[in-house]
């Protein structure tokens, strides 16, 4: 039989770069294939390419056997391809009729939206495909998991027959992304083709029918569930052997180093994003704090760091009351902070590399006398820095814009763990960076951690957090719902506490499954 | 790229080549570019406004087109003489051995330097601010407040030695200026009222101002037109040669002020504040740096520097203030700090240029009857080719710019 969808040779070029390098893939109606990458491999660059967003250089696609050129979007849908984008596309104050009929609304007496027609047709994908979406639900109501069906629904509903996952899972709770997972296999059951992008080993396994792996640029094989492994794949996507089970010592935890108490903070939009969240954070000890994006993490760790100011409870770091302290001041108190978004928070891009990082010290002796700034010394330290965080800049003069994001985080790390500290504040220390580079991040952590300093690690990868954290603390809608210790914590567990419920809460699956529009 | 990868991919090129590809990709040649097609352009439209063109028309085309080239050609001819001076006649001068005669030949070569301290100023006025993040607006009102603060001081106190009258009216202008700053930096620090809306308007209360102050209370006694009184002779920027060259200690101050700014925004912790903030203020809040000083502190310094521009002017030129003192400096500034890249040497050197075009107009308006508007046109075209390098690159078939160097004009310069 014939692949619905061939790629042959695909090639494309940017400056300097090759994102493409002759990929070839074939995908079978009714199989999920997943394409398996790192990030910055060139798995958005042949979608994009399939999707008509970019043009090949060389190579062609075929769909079902026939050359088919894709010059934009609206080929590819007519192609019956469609994708689910990592950010969905949906209007939030729409129902999920009108963000479904957007674009291609259906009308009567030529010009009147025809509603009903389009809801009864949302009713019958749903029931098919077990998608349980309510059609009149306005979508800013509907939980994130159901958010993205409606995404799915949009593609059904335009016919697709090949649906393009682009990192589905990254903004689910384990459950969400089981139930997601359940999904995709019974859209592939009915004839539907999936290709389904990720870089997370577990769900490729989970789910996939066959794996193409591909690593700057290039088609490294394709393998199936059955023949393949966590540590095989791991090995093809970086191309050495990776250690993937972190070893570490049981923390000693000594004295308690920050203290939160009922604390409150509010969101840029006036919300109470932080309402009363309450902890202790010894130093020696990994905390880690997980929760899908959005639940006040961010905010925490703003209040944490004196970058936004509490609206109540009481910040105490070694004794001393912080709740309205500077960011200066917490800095100077011995905290380090890698902050979410490195580019917008933790570098000045137009800066060289030496500048940044000396980014929270340069005031200080020997890198300023009286207000003079000593070059030879700020050179100097970023010359040993360069060396022992294995930063790999051309010299540390260049600006910190030129290195890769694994590189510029590094000089983050690199300042921040440099110092002499007591609390390490790190928010997604290790988004979007090349497994290399993770466990390096990693290894550093916890080498901090053993040298007795307290560790708050916020993170929306449940497998980073149950690998380096001691005890979990889970938000929730601005609360931390339970703190669990590492060893009775499940991903189970942690994942129904993710969404809001508490196991030992009587009725929590049915709690669980009305939250997720199952009622 | 390592030196050692930059030798050997070069290797295969001829040395010449190599010559074309540097100066194309270096950050220099946009700015060179777009003074030369501003003037290329300038000369067009000097050429096209020319009426022998149209007279001429009907009769020969090609006569006319001719005649709208030597138009232009003879204007430039008489912008630069003016600017310069023309050698011929400083060599006869000085063959001639009268004094007189010999300033007068190379009076106008100073006069260029007299007309671009202002610009100095000025244009450090802006830069400081870009660096900062700021878009000062109101150095013109600025310029007026040290030009109101600098004459009080100047008028005022009488007996006083030179060594204290002068700095002291001196450093009064740069308070007038900085005051007048402040408030905007305030104001936007305080309460986020945007700096460009809030200067514009402060420019208008500084004219306003301005213009009562030389009706009632600062008016030349006896007097019927709105000047102030002339200032002391100890207030005065010593000049260094006789009449008719007014070529005074105030430009030599504003190289040094230009040195210290260069010194202070670079080599300094202070600077250090002030650039972070401006290239990424939600990283230097992340580093401790305090956001509202800096951009106070950063209004003020940049007023000061504008409120110099006017006193240099008051007093190293006019000796008084009127409501016309300045032919627009702090507007012109603007444009001259991004042609500089608001770095202190970039601004030196496009004030020298400014300078000379806005003194070679003055004699092109005199001798060839060419507006003196036609030098706003090329300044607003020269600016026009450097905001837009895209455009230059495009039309000299440019490489592009190495990624260092782009988004270079409120970023950039690293600082080391």
């Amino acid at each position: 039989m014939t692949p619905i969808l061939e790629l042959d040779g695909i090639t494309k070029r940017f400056p300097g770069v090759l994102a493409n390098d002759r990929i070839s893939l074939s995908l079978e109606e009714g199989e999920i294939h997943a394409l398996l990458g790192e990030n910055g491999a060139g798995k958005t660059t042949l979608m994009n390419i399939l999707y008509g967003l970019y043009h090949p250089d060389e190579g062609q696609i075929r769909i079902r056997g026939q050359v088919t050129r894709i010059r934009s979007s609206g080929d590819a849908i007519r192609a019956g391809i469609g994708m689910v984008h990592q950010h969905f596309m949906l209007i939030p104050v729409f129902t999920v009729t009108e963000n479904v009929m957007l674009g291609d609304e259906s009308t009567k007496f030529g010009g009147i939206l025809d509603r009903e027609s389009t809801a009864g047709r949302i009713r019958e994908i749903s029931t098919t495909y077990k998608l349980e979406i309510d059609p009149a639900a306005r979508v800013s109501t509907l939980p994130v998991g159901v958010q993205q069906r409606v995404e799915i629904i949009k593609l059904l509903y335009r016919e697709a027959s090949i649906l393009i996952f682009d990192e589905p899972t990254s903004v689910l709770t384990p459950q969400e992304a089981d139930q997601l997972f359940g999904i995709m296999r019974s859209l592939a059951r009915s004839g539907k083709s999936i290709i389904f992008i990720t870089h997370k080993l577990r769900e490729v396994l989970e789910v996939a029918d066959r794996i193409t792996v591909i690593r700057q640029g290039r088609v490294i094989g394709t393998t199936t569930p059955q023949d393949a492994n966590m540590s095989k794949l791991a090995s093809m996507m970086v191309g050495r052997d990776v250690v993937l089970e972190f070893e570490k010592a049981k923390a000693r935890p000594a004295e308690v180093t920050l203290r939160v108490q009922n604390l409150k903070v509010l969101s840029d939009r006036n919300a109470l994003a932080v309402n009363g969240v309450t902890f202790d954070l010894s130093g020696g000890e990994v905390l880690g704090v997980a929760g899908v994006q959005g639940n006040g993490q961010t905010e925490l760790v703003e209040a944490l760091t004196g970058l936004r100011r509490p609206v109540d409870g009481r910040i105490e770091l070694l004794g001393t009351d912080v709740t309205h302290a500077t960011p200066r001041q917490i800095t100077e108190l011995g905290t380090a902070h890698i902050p979410e978004d490195r580019q917008r928070d933790g570098l000045v891009l137009s800066y060289p590399v030496t500048d940044n990082l000396v980014l929270n010290t340069y005031y200080l002796k020997p890198f300023a006398e009286r207000a003079v700034l000593q070059r030879e010394a700020i050179l100097g330290h970023a010359t040993e820095l360069v060396e022992a965080f294995d930063i790999r800049a051309p010299s540390p003069l260049v600006d910190v814009s030129t290195l890769s994001g694994g590189n510029q985080q590094k000089v983050i790390v690199a300042r921040e763990l440099s110092r002499p500290i007591k609390l390490l504040v790190a928010a997604q220390p290790t988004r979007g960076l090349d497994v290399g580079s993770i466990e390096y991040i990693h290894s550093r952590v916890i080498e901090k951690r053993d040298e007795g300093v307290a560790v708050l690690l916020v993170s929306t990868e449940l497998d980073e957090i149950m690998q380096l954290s001691d005890r979990i603390a889970v938000m929730y809608r601005g609360q931390i719902v339970d703190i669990v210790a590492i060893e009775d914590a499940t991903k189970e567990r942690i994942g129904l506490l993710m969404a809001g419920i508490h196991p030992g809460q009587a009725g929590a699956e049915r709690a669980f499954a009305s939250s997720q529009g199952f009622a | 790229m390592t030196n050692a990868e930059g030798e050997t991919k070069k290797a295969g090129k001829s040395a010449l080549g190599i010559f074309f590809e540097e100066v194309s990709r270096s950050s220099l040649i946009v700015p060179v570019l777009a003074i030369l097609s501003g003037l290329l352009l300038g000369g067009v439209i000097v050429g096209l406004s020319s009426e022998n063109v149209y007279t001429m028309w009907a009769e020969s085309p090609i006569q006319a087109i001719g005649n709208g080239l030597k138009a232009a050609w003879e204007s430039y001819v008489t912008l630069f003489s003016g600017a310069f001076g023309s050698p011929a006649k400083m060599i006869a001068a000085i063959q001639g051995g009268d004094g007189l005669t010999i300033r007068r030949a190379f009076n106008p070569l100073f006069e260029s330097l007299v007309k671009s301290i202002p610009y100095i100023f000025g244009g450090l006025a802006v830069a400081l601010g870009f660096r900062s993040g700021l878009f000062n607006i109101g150095v013109e009102g600025q310029i007026f407040m040290g030009g109101i603060f600098s004459v009080w001081v100047g008028y005022t106190f009488t007996g006083l030695p030179a060594f204290i009258h002068l700095p002291l009216a001196f450093l009064a202008g740069a308070l007038g200026g900085a005051l007048w700053g402040f408030i905007p930096g305030l104001l936007k620090a305080k309460t986020g009222g945007h700096e460009v809306i809030n200067t514009i308007m402060m420019n208008y209360i500084a004219f306003r101002l301005t213009d009562w102050l030389l009706r009632e209370p600062m008016k030349r006694p006896g007097s019927t037109n709105p000047i102030s009184p002339i200032i002391a002779d100890s207030a005065r920027l010593p000049q260094f040669f006789q009449d008719p060259i007014r070529f005074h200690l105030g430009f030599f101050v504003a190289l040094a002020v230009a040195a210290l700014v260069y010194w202070f925004l670079f080599k300094t912790k202070w600077g250090f504040d002030l650039r972070t903030v401006g290239a990424n203020p939600r990283a230097a809040r992340y580093a401790g740096m305090n956001i509202v000083k800096s951009t106070i502190v950063a209004m003020s310094l940049s007023g000061a520097l504008a409120g110099m521009a006017g006193a240099n002017e008051l007093l190293g030129v006019n000796h008084h203030l009127s409501q016309t003192f300045s032919p627009g400096y702090g507007f012109d500034s603007i444009a001259l700090a991004l042609l500089g890249r608001n770095h202190p040497l970039g601004v030196v050197l496009s004030a020298l240029l400014f300078g000379t075009l806005r003194n070679g107009a003055t004699r092109m308006q005199a001798a060839a009857g060419i507006p003196i508007d036609i030098i706003s046109v090329m300044q607003a075209l020269i600016l026009a080719f450097i905001a837009a390098p895209a455009i230059v690159r495009t039309i000299y078939r440019l490489k592009e710019p190495k990624k260092a160097e782009a988004g270079v004009h409120v970023r950039g310069w690293g600082g080391s």
